[in-house]
């Protein structure tokens, strides 16, 4: 590191309108950009409003824009972002800010909710379990999927969701494509009906920002354009 | 805003447009050579029913198509919803229809 | 300003492919009525349309031609990748298919401005 001291610049969104307020950092070896945030919030200005929990990449509570990028800051090494000695950090995109960098996350799970991005059982507890097939193409789809943290980056990544309020977004859709291939969901006719809606899948124009920013490395787009096949086939069926 | 049944329409009329835009761009490229003319157009298109119906399924084609493109772009970039955005979508595609096909008809039959 | 930089700090080359495609788009969609607006002289004013062409032999316009046709062949080949990786279960690698519409689509409009000129 080539200086002693950060500048990064905090965009405090709500109530102060975006305002931008500048802090000298102390630089360390391996600091994460949550550890900046942290220490404004702990030497600086204790009234600055943040949100984490895990700290190790499995909450998915402490996402934040960087530098313009949606990334989990407890994942990402402030080294990697720093544009000279500079860095700017402000709440999520494309969701409504409650104050400084932390946002209201209802929009983004009101739509997993609206995409049937629920369980659909259909056996009880009299039931054997659901053999599941761990080598089968829709098992391999599944078990990635799962593998989401709900942390909105993706959400927050996606022009489509930005310009179209409507539109369910990438996370709520790979959830409705998740359970679409898992062997223990009974609810493929009430996931495909949620996910051909006015904001459903057919909204997405495959700009691939969810698969290019997802920190765990998930496919939205493609997982969306499976959803894009299952409705279009069970379409072109219903008119057959 | 753009639902199942927009998408799929969107994407036969693609379908459908690409051999087409092909088989004008290679007329294009053929016909461009030593410059164009109006006599020379309408020699090579007037009274050909294989024109005319290639050049109205194209037209057909491309108005659903821009219809349907026009409505995604003017509602996530312009903010246009409701009614109005229907509206546009309509125009577009009856607007381009009918210049289209009066395009058509002038190069081919009239 | 501020969101031109946002905008850029984001971008990849999926996401230029779609920017790409949308823009050409645009304006295949404005230029349309044009196009089909002059074709239809052919029935209204001859005459007219015969000055129109022969202004298509100038240097300026060789160019637009060059973008229009450079615009259709991008809108064409940008979109079959679209249906591509929408309904053929590829894997990764669509940033390459991505590229190789783009230079499809600089070939032919380049062949049509050294065939025209």
């Amino acid at each position: 590191m080539t200086s002693k001291f950060l500048k990064v610049t905090i965009e405090r969104g709500a109530a102060a309108k975006n305002a931008q307020q500048v802090f000298d950092v102390p630089a360390h070896e391996s600091q994460t950009v949550l550890d900046v945030v942290s220490w404004i919030q702990q030497c600086a200005d204790p009234t600055l409003s943040y949100r984490y929990a895990c700290r190790v990449g499995m909450c998915g509570s402490c996402a934040m824009m960087v530098n313009g990028v949606p990334r989990w800051t407890c994942r990402t090494h402030i080294s990697k972002v720093l544009d000279g000695n500079a860095v700017t950090i402000g709440p999520l995109r494309n969701l409504p800010t409650i104050k400084d960098l932390v946002v209201d996350m209802d929009p983004f799970f009101d739509k997993w909710v609206a995409a049937e991005g629920m369980h659909h059982g259909g056996r009880t507890r009299e039931h054997p379990i659901a053999p599941v097939d761990e080598k089968s193409a829709a098992r391999i789809e599944a078990s990635a999927g799962i593998e989401c943290i709900n942390c909105s980056i993706c959400y927050a990544a996606c022009d489509t969701v930005a310009g179209n309020p409507e539109y369910l977004g990438p996370a709520a859709l790979l959830r409705a494509w998740t359970l679409l291939n898992d062997d223990k969901d009974e609810g493929r006719d009430a996931i495909l009906a949620a996910v051909s809606g006015k904001g459903g899948c057919h909204n997405c124009h495959s700009m691939g920002s969810c698969t290019a920013y997802c920190p765990n490395e998930l496919d939205p787009m493609s997982a969306i354009a499976g959803l894009k096949r299952e409705t279009t086939k069970s379409f072109l069926g219903r008119v057959r | 805003m753009l639902s199942l049944r927009l998408y799929v329409l969107q994407r036969i009329t693609a379908l459908l447009m690409a051999p087409l835009v092909l088989g004008h761009l290679a007329m294009i490229i053929y016909a461009t050579q030593g410059g164009l003319s109006a006599a020379e157009i309408l020699g090579r298109t007037q009274g050909s029913v294989l024109w005319h119906l290639f050049y109205g399924t194209f037209v057909l084609a491309v108005s659903i198509h821009a219809a349907i493109g026009v409505r995604a772009v003017v509602h996530e970039w312009v903010g246009v919803k409701g009614v109005v955005l229907d509206v546009v979508m309509w125009a577009t595609g009856l607007g381009l229809f009918a210049l289209g096909a009066r395009a058509v008809w002038a190069v081919t039959f009239a | 300003m501020n969101a031109a930089k946002g905008i850029v700090s984001r971008a990849h080359p999926l996401w230029l492919a779609y920017v790409l495609h949308r823009l050409s788009g645009i304006g295949l969609a404005v230029f349309l009525p044009f196009h089909f607006w002059v074709l239809a002289m052919a029935m209204t004013a001859p005459a007219r349309l015969d000055a129109f062409l022969a202004m298509t032999g100038a240097g300026v316009v060789k160019l637009a031609e060059f973008g229009l046709v450079f615009l259709l062949a991008v809108h064409m080949f940008g979109g079959l990748r679209l249906m591509a990786l929408e309904w053929l279960p590829w894997r990764p690698s669509q940033k390459s298919l991505a590229a190789g519409a783009a230079a499809a689509s600089f070939l032919i409009a380049s062949l049509f401005l050294l065939k025209a000129v």
